[in-house]
């Protein structure tokens, strides 16, 4: 009885403290844990998002596994992707990175630049590139390839240079944000290492070698993993950039990502069960990438 | 004396280096912005004609003009103002008052409540795409506001943002409050709020950001035309206009100057914003 009281008089204390998580708990609850458990359920049936779900166990996590080409094309793709513009991508950035952090006018000028495409719209990003890689002639892309003495090329229509074009533009659209967290990262360093380096008549090489770049490894090892996260989820490009009366992922499926996979069985092909499966794997893959970096963050601590 | 002369014809020689290596990436940004610009008020011969030229030599607003006629776009630019608004008002209120509980606070499950939160922070938005979209069905928010604002009203970041700030104000600050016999919610009000207005200013820019740019959602949950937001306009405009370039990049300009504007106006904030947090699900990349 006393006992109870103690609880009562507790929770009375304690009730600003629910009332003032209660909205966001309620929220996360509604909007993200009970879906999540939904889609765990979906993925062992075989559901349209009308009918009763109906259980068929593993069958869709096999079936995705060993006999469906197109996932693997997609995984393929992804994988294209993501090693296409991650090295470029990070050495482009640490290199403006490392020019702005010189003593430079301008400075404020060229930050602003660089940063715009990240507070522009993916989509209107892709619609603008999309009329760039245009056209046998017209398009700017192909005219400036005409005008340096090579063959225009029809970018989105073919089923090599469709993904190559839309890593051209990720690495456009990728720079200026790596490069304002290589520029964060590049400011704790001291100067003063540099500065003791000088004395001792390091080059300039060597100091890039042996200061900047141990300093910067956990920017870099951060830069890179959110790389890949936000890589393997690509999605909105892929969707403006090669959408057509056939559904998207380009010719052939040549620029079909994981992500535009799951789309396009969960919405257009209506196999939501399947879709579901496939919005598993996809978490389990970027649950182990980020364990790894959290054990690449924790290894920073001690070194 | 000659060393000292070839050491500064050195140095000119690296920072000429640096600043044409600025320069040409600077270009190669402004590049796409401006041939979208040209396009959009280029009359239909010269858009496609050969070879393609940044002057204009008949300037016309006649693709802007066909794009208010096609679209209701003022109705779009309307929907994402009013939803990024929302959202954005929603997430500094909520999120700095879960925030303030979990940092200052003592209750029943605090830390691992707060556990659960974070670790979801690690799930993918596409795992819940399916199962989102039938959820939004089943409350019958298909095509509404609601659909669009309540599920993200309070984002788990910006509650990790505005703990994490808020457990550096010291807890003299918040006893002394209470004392003075202030409720909780005046303590939040009065002390808290004005403390971590850096924070709140952070949170409210890259929320709205994220919101002003939110297409997968939007796409899933609205088809009714009228309550499309701006990029889903721009997508439906692509895909039934695609060969209308000049149209396509009137609409481009429209979505994207209004963030611009914003983005120029509160540069700082949005670049530490970005080094501070380094957000993820912002990268471009």
């Amino acid at each position: 009885m006393k006992k109870k009281r103690g609880f009562f008089a507790k929770l009375n204390e304690q009730k600003w403290s629910f009332l003032f998580i209660a909205p966001a708990v309620l929220l996360f609850v509604i909007f993200v844990l009970g879906p999540l458990v939904a889609s765990l359920y979906w993925s062992f049936t075989e559901y349209n998002g009308i009918t009763a779900p109906k259980w068929v166990g593993l069958a869709n996590y096999k079936n995705i596994f060993f006999n469906d080409p197109r996932f693997w094309t997609s995984i393929r793709n992804t994988v294209f992707y993501t090693v296409g513009i991650i090295p470029a991508g990070v050495i482009l950035s640490l290199l403006l990175a490392m020019a702005i952090d010189q003593r430079i006018r301008f400075k404020n000028f060229f930050m602003v630049i660089y940063f715009i495409p990240s507070v522009t719209s993916v989509i209107a990003l892709s619609v603008i590139w999309k009329w760039l890689f245009a056209g046998e002639k017209y398009g700017l892309i192909n005219y400036f390839l005409i005008s340096i003495g090579l063959k225009p090329i029809d970018w989105l229509m073919s089923p090599i240079w469709t993904l190559p074009a839309i890593i051209i533009m990720s690495i456009w659209a990728g720079i200026g944000y790596n490069m304002i967290l290589f520029l964060a990262g590049l400011q704790t360093i001291p100067t003063s290492v540099y500065e003791a380096a000088d004395i001792d008549g390091a080059n300039t090489w060597e100091k890039f070698c042996n200061i900047t770049l141990p300093l910067l490894k956990p920017t870099m090892v951060f830069v890179v993993i959110m790389g890949f996260i936000a890589s393997f989820q690509v999605f909105e490009r892929i969707y403006i950039m090669t959408e057509s009366e056939f559904g998207i992922g380009g010719v052939l499926d040549s620029a079909l990502t994981v992500v535009a996979y799951l789309y396009d069985m969960g919405f257009r092909k209506l196999q939501m069960g399947y879709a579901s499966a496939l919005g598993y794997i996809i978490f389990m893959v970027i649950f182990v990438i980020t364990l790894i970096n959290l054990r690449f963050i924790k290894a920073k601590v001690d070194y | 004396m000659e060393n000292l002369k070839s050491k500064h014809f050195q140095n000119v020689a690296i920072k000429g280096v640096i600043y044409a290596f600025l320069f040409i990436g600077a270009i190669s940004i402004a590049i796409p912005y401006v041939w979208m610009f040209v396009t959009s008020i280029k009359p239909v011969e010269e858009v496609q004609s050969y070879p393609p030229s940044f002057i204009v030599k008949h300037p016309t607003l006649l693709p802007y003009h066909d794009l208010f006629r096609l679209i209701p776009i003022l109705r779009y630019v309307w929907n994402s103002i009013y939803v990024s608004a929302t959202v954005t008002i929603a997430n500094v209120f909520f999120c700095s008052l879960a925030g303030y509980a979990f940092a200052k606070h003592r209750f029943w499950g605090r830390d691992k409540i707060f556990f659960v939160l974070l670790g979801s922070l690690m799930i993918p938005w596409q795992v819940n795409l399916i199962s989102g979209f039938i959820l939004i069905r089943k409350l019958g928010w298909l095509n509404s506001y609601n659909a669009l604002i309540v599920p993200v009203m309070a984002g788990v970041f910006g509650i990790f943002l505005c703990r994490q700030f808020i457990m550096a104000i010291p807890d003299d600050l918040v006893d002394a409050a209470k004392i003075d016999g202030c409720s909780e919610f005046t303590i939040y009000r009065l002390v808290i709020l004005p403390l971590i207005k850096p924070v709140l200013a952070t949170l409210a820019i890259l929320t709205f950001l994220q919101q002003w740019n939110n297409f997968i959602w939007p796409l899933i949950v609205i088809n009714s035309s009228e309550m499309r937001t701006l990029p889903l306009a721009l997508s439906v405009l692509n895909g039934q206009f695609g060969t209308r370039f000049a149209i396509v990049m009137a609409g481009a300009v429209v979505a994207t100057t209004p963030m611009l504007i914003v983005f120029l106006a509160f540069q700082k904030y949005f670049m530490e914003g970005v080094a501070m947090t380094g957000l993820k699900g912002y990268s471009k990349m």
